[in-house]
């Protein structure tokens, strides 16, 4: 890379469950006060900046250039052009490798990375037969065509069809999946609660000490993360019942991500750029690393990562204990811990073309702050969730700190990035 | 709005609370304008202080019409717009009665939101000298209350040795439209060894922290000092991060949320300035909270709460920001400015707390003062009145009714009528005032 790219900082809603507090609000309005409060944080009102990225997993149509739009609502200046792209859950991730790219490459010298989903704003389509007699009746010359046409509607086309969370080429969900993956690498339903229970008792001491006070701007009068719940333990959540798997099924509503609204924003700079206007540096993007697996043919659809993570890590030539830090999105508990068993599994390494196994983690560099399950995932926004909060607690650890961040995607893909403490 | 809140801004209502005795109040003139008609300029003896002054602000003046107890009492031809009495040279009884000769014709002939701006010198010398300077100051205070239609009167007490370019600050934010709700105060000018010129914008690229900046008189603080060109670093409790958001993206300043009760509280502001290689110019403290109830009924929590928030924090935070050896402290020249109440200076049931605070307030600027000299940082603090804010909003509205119109220009405050004395405090050429306390009230009856 030409020039060095630093995060300065970032923002986000707090996360809601579907339904929720952030339920009246829109994609463009959750990512619009994301971007506002990245604004105010770093004193950019009015400022045009390279370029604006972001994204939505579930969009409605006319929110084609969601991202641009959001840019017009918010305190940036006008001439701030945007774009829209999505990586399904690696939207947030991608948006901040792309800005990044730019601006190593000396294109931009600043820009914005973000990502939002709105679970209670999904787009609800109507069923293709509706469809088809609309547009007939719409094609008819006259009018008693178009009665003919229209006549033609039955109540069953009437029923809304909210967005399918299945993947395409397996009809599986993307629970029932990470299911048969668990029961593949034998993760067990303790192992799935504890990394729960962890996740909320992080984030909530996290909250306690303050430091989400330069991270989050409340919203709607949500001022804190609300599907965080401070006192639940392993027990609490060991009482629940399985949703995936099956009756014996170790997945449950605790320890799968909820369907969740927010908005998250990283902005990045080179690091000329951040210097002359005096804004902070908490951590520079080194590299990043993009794979798939090939799940229609049976792989473990939310394993994609862990071939980016070996490639990367050789890439650069890092060990897994050259991390001070990994943040590793909690889809599901089991995908963490499936994860952590790839890692550290020779043949299966292997088998994805590395020379061997890529390590084994200490979990207390682990999603130290916690992460979606506690906090919430709405899905693009994730990854523009993760960089700031790594490059905060590098940058608190120190210079030359190194962190890992791994997101799982819908199509078998994975995105993984390294950042290092400035 | 309640019912009767209604009722009482209907038409049928209007006309009713006017028979009643309850005008509608005066539309005050704001902002930085000067009276309409002409500025009348009285000297007293040999008094030259008030001319070169208005010599410096650039505003031509005329001579005063005198009555000399003729029949007719002589008058203005048009309203004038204001009139300065330089009495600095006034030090005998008899010499007051030039006083009266000049305001006679005077209060008949202001104009709405009109002034009367007195310059005397501290209370000082013989007997005489010192019965002479209460006068004044009761002369003021009467007139204030008799004056109608917006137009105040206010004092200013110019030591020994300030020069003109020290009082033109003084003079100019009482002549404008910025001093609409400061009516029948009193307070005090030095001479400082260099004080910088009148402006437009005379916070240009200057640095300001403003507490508690996300609603209310702290969001007027932050718009009317970008206004005089201040770069605000807003700060306000991380759950008030939204609207402090958005008052921060209006003005083009920076948001900080932050609890100022936090140890680090004065650190992390300094850590922001520092970061961009720059010093502070100004810290206006006016984050606070009330947790009112009768003393009766005050517990401890309800006591350390308010009197931590409202004056303990702000002192952990000065000591921090005005350490020379901190990276982003206040810079020499600098400004801090607290915000009292008048509910502090004159007490106010179910307020012991409240006003043991900003009464605090108070006391910390009057000591801070002397301290801060030789670095030429001033300390001065502004205490509110009735103010409309959402806040006050919430007191029923009779109650309500009685507050806004228990002071002599009949109405409630506006968020920017704090702000604007805020903003002539910060005014690099208001380096002569320091260790006061300026109310901002209307010359609200309750109080000093």
């Amino acid at each position: 890379m030409n020039h060095n790219v630093v995060v300065v900082g970032g923002n986000r809603t707090p996360f809601a469950k579907a339904g929720g507090p952030l339920r009246e609000a829109s994609n463009h309005d959750l990512l619009t006060a994301a971007l506002d409060g990245l604004v105010a944080r770093h004193g950019l009102a009015g400022v045009r900046l390279g370029e604006v990225a972001g994204g939505a997993v579930l969009k409605h149509s006319k929110d084609f250039n969601l991202t641009r739009e959001a840019v017009l609502s918010s305190a940036l200046s006008p001439l701030t052009p945007a774009c829209d792209l999505q990586q399904a859950c690696a939207t947030g991730l991608e948006t901040t490798m792309y800005i990044a790219n730019k601006i190593a490459l000396g294109q931009l010298d600043a820009g914005i990375a973000a990502g939002v989903d709105s679970t209670s704003d999904a787009p609800i389509a109507v069923s293709d037969g509706l469809r088809r007699i609309l547009l007939a009746a719409q094609a008819a010359k006259t009018p008693a065509a178009r009665l003919k046409a229209l006549a033609r509607i039955r109540p069953s086309h009437l029923a809304p069809q909210a967005p399918s969370v299945a993947e395409p080429r397996t009809g599986l969900s993307m629970g029932e999946h990470q299911a048969l993956t668990g029961a593949r690498w034998s993760v067990t339903r303790e192992e799935q609660d504890e990394i729960a229970a962890e996740s909320h008792r992080k984030l909530a001491a996290a909250w306690q000490e303050g430091f989400f006070d330069d991270l989050v701007t409340p919203y709607l009068g949500l001022a804190k993360d609300a599907i965080l719940r401070p006192d639940t333990t392993v027990e609490k959540l060991s009482a629940l019942r399985p949703v995936f798997g099956g009756p014996e099924g170790t997945m449950t509503a605790g320890n799968s991500t909820a369907l969740s609204d927010g908005a998250a924003a990283v902005l990045l700079a080179s690091e000329t750029w951040a210097k002359e206007r005096g804004l902070p540096m908490l951590a520079r993007i080194v590299d990043a690393e993009i794979a798939a697996v090939d799940h229609p043919g049976g792989d473990d659809l939310l394993l994609g990562p862990v071939a980016a993570t070996g490639r990367l890590l050789a890439r650069q030539g890092l060990e897994v204990s050259d991390f001070a830090l990994v943040e590793i999105h909690e889809a599901f508990a089991s995908t963490v811990v499936s994860t952590l068993k790839a890692w550290a599994d020779e043949e299966y390494c292997r088998s994805l073309g590395l020379d061997g196994a890529i390590g084994e983690l200490d979990r207390d560099r682990l999603n130290v702050t916690g992460s979606s399950l506690a906090v919430g995932h709405p899905f693009a926004a994730t990854g523009a969730r993760l960089v700031p909060t790594l490059a905060k607690l590098l940058h608190e650890k120190g210079p030359g700190s190194k962190g890992l961040i791994s997101v799982c995607a819908a199509g078998g893909q994975g995105l993984v990035a390294i950042l290092e403490a400035v | 709005m309640s019912v009767l809140e209604k009722a009482f801004h209907s038409p049928v209502g209007r006309k009713v609370a006017a028979r009643a005795g309850l005008a509608e109040p005066p539309v005050l003139r704001r902002g930085r304008t000067y009276p309409g008609g002409a500025l009348v300029l009285a000297q007293i003896g040999e008094a030259t202080l008030g001319a070169r002054t208005l010599d410096v602000l650039g505003r031509p003046y005329e001579a005063p019409v005198l009555d000399g107890g003729e029949d007719v009492t002589p008058g203005y031809g048009d309203r004038i717009g204001a009139v300065v009495i330089d009495a600095t040279e006034v030090t005998r009884i008899d010499q007051l009665e030039h006083v009266r000769a000049v305001l006679r014709p005077a209060v008949r002939g202001l104009e709405g939101s009109g002034r009367v701006v007195i310059l005397a010198r501290p209370a000082g010398g013989d007997w005489e000298q010192r019965a002479v300077a209460r006068a004044l100051d009761g002369i003021d205070r009467t007139v204030a209350k008799e004056l109608r239609r917006g137009a105040t009167s206010n004092l200013v007490r110019v030591e020994e040795g300030a020069t003109p370019a020290d009082v033109a600050s003084t003079l100019e934010f009482l002549l404008q439209g910025r001093s609409a709700f400061v009516d029948g105060q009193t307070w005090a000018v030095g001479h400082a060894p260099s004080v910088a010129g009148i402006s437009e914008r005379p916070l240009d690229g200057r640095i300001v922290v403003v507490t508690g900046a996300a609603r209310g008189i702290g969001a007027a603080i932050a718009r009317t000092l970008a206004r005089d060109g201040a770069e605000i670093v807003a700060v306000d409790v991380p759950a008030a991060g939204e609207s402090l958001a958005a008052v921060a993206n209006e003005v083009g300043g920076t948001a900080l949320q932050l609890d100022i009760t936090a140890p680090d509280a004065g650190a992390r502001i300094a850590g922001l300035v520092a970061s961009r290689g720059a010093r502070i110019h100004g810290v206006v403290h006016n984050a606070g909270i009330t947790r009112d109830k009768m003393l009766a009924n005050t517990d401890q929590s309800r006591w350390a709460s308010v009197l931590q928030v409202n004056l303990a924090a702000q002192m952990r935070m000065n000591e921090v920001l005005l350490d020379p050896a901190v990276d982003g402290g206040v810079a020499e020249g600098g400004r801090i400015v607290g915000i009292a109440s008048t509910s502090g200076l004159a007490g106010n049931k179910g307020q012991t707390n409240y006003a043991a605070s900003k009464a605090g307030v108070a006391g910390l600027v009057e000591a801070m003062a002397p301290d801060l000299a030789s670095r030429a940082i001033t300390a001065n603090a502004v205490a509110p009145g009735f103010i409309e804010t959402d806040m006050t909003a919430k007191i029923p509205f009779v109650q309500r009714e009685v507050f806004r119109r228990s002071n002599s220009l009949s109405q409630g405050g506006s968020p920017v009528d704090v702000a604007e004395t805020i903003g002539y405090l910060l005014d690099p050429a208001s380096q002569g005032v320091t260790g006061q306390v300026i109310r901002v009230c209307g010359q609200n009856l309750v109080g000093a």
